[in-house]
């Protein structure tokens, strides 16, 4: 006959105690080993562990993508190699501790083409994700396309982790948890240029719009116009081009006779290089209108630009994520080691993506697995230093780096072909913070992918 | 008022390129019956021509500089171009900076060559072949181009200079008694008075020449002219040449515009097909004429006022003409009649 089970406080204490010691020692014991299981999409079986590189290799934003793509192939020997370049100067050293790789596998990679077109860039990201193994997908060169592999990366199951895109919304409205971004974004370049064109230019001005026709362009001119309007400048117009356009003097012309005395060309790549020739062509830059010297704004800014652009970026400002002149330990073993490999100094594309990919292996050898969610977890509010901007916050809340922001302006006699664009001032990362919540979106629940 | 004087000047411009390049398209049609969507590849072809004569000015030997840096640090191994060496700094300035108009001279040459040997070497074959396998194969001819250009200049725009003297944009509103602050740049001005001679040059040339008499006749009716013992074959080849020559130099003189960049042929193809349809197919003056007239008409509807009523008119109003003209003239703006009608 069994002993009548009584309950009183003594019989709860006692079996709830030995109930929740049962419960725990599992998670206890196997925590590690749960983090190390391949229940995961593409969970590397042998001793490599595969990468996708997404970049654009034709199109409107082509030479940041190959600029791109030869920064993630130094990244990739340096994390093989366990140092060289900014791998040496990071201020996390799990993956020199390692030795080299990641998580004691070896890092190959693949490559795709973006052409600069959001479907385009899905379908490469979805060949290297579903034929290629690939653990993680970065790269790319527009907004549109980000956001685009963002969202595919994220029903995949694998981290994504954003190289140049400048939009708000890839870490706004668009955010993703299983999305990361190391570039800064439009609400940051408003914060940190706007000040400099009030001291430069003053606070009586007309600006006229150039506006590349998707969501990067939407996104500048929006933080652009909102951070001069606050300065007191009128806006005139603020015409949308599409991307790509070439030859743009039909949307110069009437800038002309507008009554702007400022044109601000929110452009990219090839298109900012068309614009920006043409405008000079018209000789905006020769005329006064209002009693002032006409002024041309170009707020993102690349080495790659300027180089197309030629001398006509001379005194022009904007903004830019990194620029090779730095003289920081970090930046120039960056520089050093990416110009004895290529023959010249990196773009901030590089850069970006060069971080990115040392960031997302450095998360995976903390976390000891490539588990997204995991992954995620190392990168979230893991804070920096020795990549070259300073010490950097990767915020939980959003996904997005913050970290000074610098504003420069086109050199008058540059030394080199490459000496393009000087600093002109480092903006503190405390003013370029924002809450979070003033992009909305939501990050949502991370996606292993688990089968 | 200034605005649409402007736009029209746009459109000038633009429609010197369009009229063209539909002008070298209606030629090999006219004369080969042949539908080339390679020219375009030529118009960038030619364009290349004008940064390969910069690069040969540039050709340069390395001195080692004893003073200077590079980004790096090391001694920085100065690029000295041997033009400047052999003849100074004055003649090879003078040369890069009109390089863009001397790279005409090459692109005659080049571009004259590339037509013959095209023509000689593929498009012969396809004389008697359907409309659609000559598509293909020239099609595939353009891509094949623009892959050789990607991959020896690179994928992106390379600036070239128009000549210091014609830099900056003239006043044009004072000559035509408008208000002030109506400029336009010197050398898109060049470029629409180059594109009217070119094309007055290739009108006279069919029109006052024996050679062109008998090009014309070859267009009515080449078989009763090879009856008639003339090597109309040779003929059509050379003017295979001139429409090449007439698109390359036509791409050398728009670099100053346009940075040339391996896609630009592909981009002006299809609205100079269009052009070519709207203009009448086989017919000269037509692509001449619906050349400028799409120009101006693209130009003007991108303008804040009519953009503002019909937004995104820009960018269909040449297919919505087209549209019109084909409706109310199937035959194009100066179509002849039999000409794709069988």
């Amino acid at each position: 006959m069994s002993k009548k089970f009584i309950i009183n406080r003594r019989s709860v204490l006692k079996y709830g105690g030995v109930a929740s010691a049962a419960l725990a020692t599992p998670y206890f014991f196997t925590r590690g080993a749960l983090a190390q299981s391949e229940n995961y999409r593409n969970a590397p079986k042998g001793g490599t562990v595969t990468f996708g590189f997404n970049v654009p290799q034709t199109g409107a934003y082509a030479d940041e993508g190959a600029d791109e793509l030869r920064a993630y192939e130094l990244a990739v020997e340096h994390i093989n190699a366990g140092g060289g370049g900014m791998l040496d100067t990071f201020s996390s050293s799990a993956l020199r501790d390692a030795g080299g790789g990641v998580n004691g596998k070896k890092v190959e990679f693949v490559t795709g083409d973006t052409q600069t077109k959001s479907d385009a860039a899905r379908a490469s990201a979805k060949r290297m994700i579903e034929n290629d193994g690939a653990i993680m997908i970065t790269g790319g060169s527009s907004s549109g396309v980000a956001i685009a592999v963002q969202g595919l990366c994220q029903e995949a199951g694998v981290i994504f982790m954003a190289g140049l895109t400048h939009s708000n919304d890839t870490t706004g409205k668009d955010k993703r948890a299983n999305g990361f971004r190391h570039f800064f974004n439009t609400e940051m370049t408003g914060a940190a240029l706007a000040p400099v064109l009030k001291n430069n230019y003053g606070t009586d001005r007309k600006a006229y719009h150039l506006t590349a026709d998707y969501t990067w362009g939407w996104s500048q001119e929006e933080s652009i116009k909102k951070y001069t309007e606050q300065l007191g400048w009128e806006t005139v117009a603020a015409v949308r081009t599409p991307l790509g356009a070439g030859d743009f003097s039909q949307y110069i012309t009437p800038v002309l006779n507008s009554g702007a005395d400022v044109l601000v060309l929110n452009h990219y790549g090839k298109d900012m290089v068309n614009s920006l020739t043409q405008a000079v062509q018209f000789g905006l830059r020769d005329k006064q209108v209002n009693g002032k010297n006409f002024e041309i704004v170009v707020p993102l800014y690349s080495r790659l630009m300027a180089q197309g652009a030629g001398e006509n970026v001379k005194g022009i400002f904007g903004s830019t994520n990194w620029h090779w002149s730095l003289q920081d330990e970090a930046s120039q073993a960056f520089v050093k080691s990416f110009g004895e490999k290529y023959g010249f100094p990196p773009s901030q594309a590089a850069h970006t993506c060069y971080c990115q990919a040392i960031l997302y292996a450095d998360a995976c050898q903390r976390a000891g697995t490539f588990r997204p969610s995991a992954v995620g977890a190392a990168l979230e509010d893991f804070e920096f230093d020795g990549l070259g901007n300073g010490p950097v916050l990767y915020r939980g809340d959003d996904h997005q780096c913050f970290k000074d922001i610098l504003v420069v302006k086109g050199k008058e006699n540059p030394s080199s072909k490459f000496d393009l664009l000087e600093v002109v001032e480092v903006t503190p990362r405390a003013q370029v913070e924002y809450p979070a919540e003033l992009l909305g979106g939501e990050l949502g629940p991370y996606n292993d992918g688990e089968a | 008022m200034d605005a649409i004087f402007l736009q029209i000047l746009n459109g000038l411009d633009k429609g010197g390129a369009y009229a063209l390049i539909a002008l070298g398209l209606t030629l090999v049609f006219g004369t080969l019956g042949v539908v080339n969507f390679a020219h375009g590849a030529l118009f960038m072809l030619g364009s290349f021509c004008a940064v390969t004569l910069n690069r040969l000015f540039n050709l340069s030997f390395v001195r080692v500089s004893e003073t200077e840096k590079d980004f790096l640090g090391n001694p920085l191994k100065e690029q000295v171009p041997y033009l400047q060496e052999w003849f100074g700094p004055q003649v090879s300035g003078f040369l890069l900076e009109w390089s863009v108009p001397l790279s005409i001279l090459l692109a005659i040459i080049v571009m004259a060559a590339v037509g013959v040997i095209m023509e000689r070497g593929l498009i012969k074959h396809f004389y008697k072949r359907p409309h659609a396998d000559q598509i293909l194969v020239t099609f595939g001819l353009a891509i094949v181009l623009q892959e050789i250009v990607r991959h020896y200049f690179g994928a992106n725009p390379i600036p070239q200079s128009a000549p210091a003297i014609f830099a900056g944009a003239a006043d044009v509103g004072s000559w035509v008694g408008l208000g002030e602050n109506v400029y336009y740049p010197w050398w898109r001005l060049i470029y629409f008075l180059f594109s009217a001679v070119v094309i007055f040059g290739v009108f006279a040339f069919l029109q006052f020449t024996t050679f062109g008499m008998v090009v014309r006749a070859g267009m009515q009716d080449r078989e009763t002219v090879g009856l008639l013992g003339i090597n109309i074959q040779r003929r059509f080849t050379i003017v295979f040449g001139l429409a090449a020559a007439v698109a390359g130099i036509a791409g050398a003189m728009y670099t100053p515009i346009l940075p040339p960049d391996y896609h630009m042929g592909m981009d002006f193809l299809v609205l100079s097909f269009v052009v070519v349809v709207v203009g009448g197919m086989g017919s000269l003056s037509g692509a001449v004429l619906a050349g400028f007239l799409l120009g101006i008409l693209q130009s003007i509807a991108s303008m804040n006022e009519i953009k503002s009523i019909l937004p995104g008119i820009d960018q269909i109003i040449i297919y919505l003409v087209a549209v019109i003209v084909l409706l109310t003239l199937p035959r194009g703006l100066m179509g002849r009649k039999g000409v794709m009608e069988e």
